[in-house]
């Protein structure tokens, strides 16, 4: 069986990728599981989607622990251990980061027991305002000549079956950008190998414990302390950052940090001062400052400019 | 033939249109929206007659529900999790209002703490209250079950509400090949609705739902729903082979998977019984003696089914994803007490307790649930209820506590099993 998973964040469209993928190998002959992982997420959270897909009916469900391709559309997620992107790994596994480094460097840094392709499909997207409503497409493309059993037509097919509330200039895009990464993964066309299930002969057995007693002051699910989300550093989510230009800020009655919804922006010293642990991105301290005085850098760029002070 | 991915809550929708539903009294909830919405759209663009209205509460989308399938029209809806338990009322009025309609539960783990991942405590804490209950595994079977449920609700000789129920995320929002049936060959099965004496009419009154005093009119119509409820085994089995005869497809009202010759079953219910499918063949593989027994139907329940296929058999591991505090899994109560002095029953049934909340239950947990199961047949005793969690998943709620500043006593230390 084929089981692969996507990672990405909130509105990077994991979800249109697995749904691609699903219908492409659907298409070809497949039987298919495709679903996507919500929780109460938002935007720029991590998330992810998977696919099964084999030649016999799937029993198999819920989500993907061993998976044979990791595809990862957000390089930055990778320490983010909520993301989960190396659970389950195995030698088998084939990891693929949409990424500036190389996978050489990957490979040292994660220890990983399978491969690892690195490549940037998406650089060229990212600038671009609504950019990132082309990863799907990107991503299944990827995918698709990894596996190497879905050819380009219906690749294709699978794009216009999926994309149906949308414009053909956007359809076209999305064909253009997907075949382009379908492309540059087929020097590896066929490294996603079937996989099988769990032997039940020899199996590592599960560590199951007694639930311990607690007592209900600590298993009732109450938050004690106050102020813990601050120690949940939300800033990690941020794809684009606001930054103040200080010779603009007119100081005025803190528009800005009235207006942010997580509280990210405090006034100190006459001015304001953005929390970049806790600050999300959503932009709106910048759509609301009438002086203008905050503008966005993405935040790729923006970390790149910090390493370099 | 019309074969296409979709996601558990759209095959849902395919379910309705196909049954040619009047009526769709609509409340919104996760995981079960996106079904609702699909109405929406057909009846919006044209591809569906029927009426949609929004109520301000699961409690008064029921209370519409049944007000208007008294009236005789062919009635739809669908909640989940809190909202079930909201309108919960209104589903022991229904029955007792003797209400044809079908009732889509997503499950969801119930709060507190609140959580939008499956189990099944939701759709069981309805199981006493007079409505039928078939429970689904892939997303075709949704489909599919939406026609029989139609069929089981209207017959005459039930008139009891249905409630189909299927689990939230891992089908829900899970897209799985599923064949639609040709809606000419679906409207045949279904059939037009012949309401009968469900006529609720302004030119016709009648007083529904009266109020009794004195326990011995009360017991005469509780019993008729419990009577009406038995008899639906058998009304189920001719729709189902009826079903069968139509689509080719068999829904009997225990799903056994590779029971022939099997010295042991698990025994669950819902969508992670096709893990537990899968954990068989793993296991036949092995050498293992063992199969799978799937109760689609849970009220009525089907006891003579289950006696047959559990005669014999040397243990049988229940698998429980909802959790009766103070007691343990719901399923192996209604197992053990249906199976209780039976000729031939298993002397082992061993409950677990797992999948809370959309916890996974991997392969390796259902081999190890075999071979406790096995050890228990071996020494003859029934062992004690294992809830499963694993030392890895306490120590990651312990680094959430530790965030939380939920301290624990000193030297509070967690011993493993
Ligand atoms: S809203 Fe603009 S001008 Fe006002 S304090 Fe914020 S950054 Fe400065
Ligand atoms: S972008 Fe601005 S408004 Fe949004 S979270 Fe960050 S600081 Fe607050």
């Amino acid at each position: 069986m084929y089981r692969i998973r996507f990672h990405g964040r909130g509105g990077q469209g994991m979800k249109m990728a697995s749904h691609i993928l699903g219908t492409a190998f659907f298409l070809a002959g497949f039987e298919v599981q495709d679903a996507p992982r919500f929780g109460a997420e938002r935007r720029g959270a991590p998330i992810f989607a998977y696919v099964r897909a084999q030649r016999d009916p799937i029993k198999e469900r819920g989500i993907i622990s061993h998976p044979g391709l990791i595809l990862v559309a957000d390089e930055s997620l990778v320490p983010m251990p909520a993301a989960g992107i190396l659970d389950g790994v195995e030698k088998s596994s084939v990891l693929f980061l949409n990424s500036r480094e190389d996978a050489a460097t990957w490979k040292k840094r994660l220890n990983f027991p399978g491969k690892i392709l690195a490549m940037d499909l998406i650089g060229a997207d990212l600038n671009v305002p609504g950019g990132q409503r082309f990863f799907g497409a990107i991503c299944a493309g990827a995918a698709a000549a990894l596996v190497g059993v879905i050819p380009e037509d219906i690749l294709l097919q699978a794009i216009e079956a999926e994309l149906t509330h949308v414009e053909a200039e956007v359809i076209r895009e999305n064909k253009t950008r997907a075949l382009a990464a379908f492309q540059a993964m087929m020097e590896y066309s066929g490294i996603v190998k079937e996989g099988g299930g769990r032997q039940a002969a020899k199996f590592k057995k599960p560590e199951w414990i007694e639930v311990p007693f607690d007592e209900a002051g600590v298993s009732a699910p109450a938050i004690h302390g106050s102020r813990t989300s601050e120690l949940m550093k939300t800033g990690a989510w941020r794809l684009r950052r606001p930054v103040i230009n200080t010779s603009r800020c007119k100081g005025c009655w803190w528009v800005c940090s009235t207006f942010c919804p997580d509280s990210a922006i405090v006034a100190k010293d006459g001015r304001p001062h953005i929390d970049y642990d806790h600050c999300k991105g959503c932009m709106i301290c910048m759509v609301q400052c009438s002086a203008h005085a905050i503008t966005l850098v993405n935040e790729y760029e923006a970390e790149e400019a910090d390493k370099s002070e | 033939m019309n074969k296409q991915m979709l996601t558990g809550n759209v095959a849902a929708a395919w379910g309705a249109r196909l049954a040619g539903i009047d009526y769709l009294p609509a409340f919104p909830i996760s995981p079960q929206t996106e079904i609702i919405e699909t109405v929406a759209e057909w009846i919006d663009t044209g591809v569906m007659d029927a009426t949609m209205t929004t109520l301000d509460s699961e409690h008064s989308m029921l209370t519409a529900a049944g007000g208007a399938a008294a009236t005789g029209v062919r009635v739809f809806t669908a909640t989940s999790s809190q909202g079930l338990l909201y309108g919960m009322e209104m589903m022991y009025a229904l029955a007792g209002w003797r209400v044809p309609l079908v009732l889509i539960n997503v499950s969801r783990g119930l709060g507190a703490p609140i959580t939008l991942e499956p189990d099944h405590n939701d759709v069981l804490a309805a199981r006493d209250s007079g409505f039928l209950q078939l429970h689904c595994s892939t997303c075709q079977e949704i489909l599919d079950s939406i026609l029989i449920a139609f069929r089981l609700a209207e017959d005459k000789r039930i008139r009891l509400p249905v409630l189909v129920n299927l689990d939230g995320f891992y089908l829900s929002y899970t897209r799985e090949p599923v064949i639609i049936p040709e809606p000419k060959e679906a409207r045949d099965f279904v059939g037009p609705y012949d309401p009968g004496t469900v006529r609720f009419k302004a030119d016709a009154p009648i007083s529904e739902a009266v109020a009794v005093l004195g326990g011995e009119a009360y017991s005469y119509f509780r019993y008729e729903v419990q009577v009406a409820a038995r008899k639906a085994l058998e009304v189920y089995e001719e729709i189902a082979a009826e079903f069968q005869a139509a689509f080719g497809r068999s829904y009997d009202k225990i799903d056994a998977y590779r029971a022939d010759g099997a010295e042991y079953l698990f025994l669950m219910i819902g969508s992670f019984a096709t893990k537990a499918m899968d954990a068989v063949d793993q296991l036949r593989a092995a050498g293992w003696k063992i199969g799978l027994l799937r109760p689609r139907l849970l009220r009525p329940f089907p006891d003579r089914d289950l006696r047959i296929l559990a005669a014999g058999r040397k243990g049988i591991a229940v698998v429980d994803q909802n959790l009766s505090f103070g007691r343990g899994g719901i399923l192996h109560t209604e197992v053990t007490s249906s199976l209780y002095g039976q000729p031939g029953a298993p002397p082992v049934i061993a409950g677990f307790v797992g999948g809370l909340g959309g916890r996974d239950i991997a392969a390796e947990e259902f081999y190890q649930m075999a071979e406790d199961l096995k050890k228990a047949c071996r020494k003859g005793v029934q062992p004690p209820m294992r809830l499963l969690y694993t030392a890895g998943e306490l120590t990651a709620m312990r680094k959430l506590q530790t965030i939380a500043h939920a301290v624990r006593p000193e030297g509070g230390r967690d011993e493993k099993h």
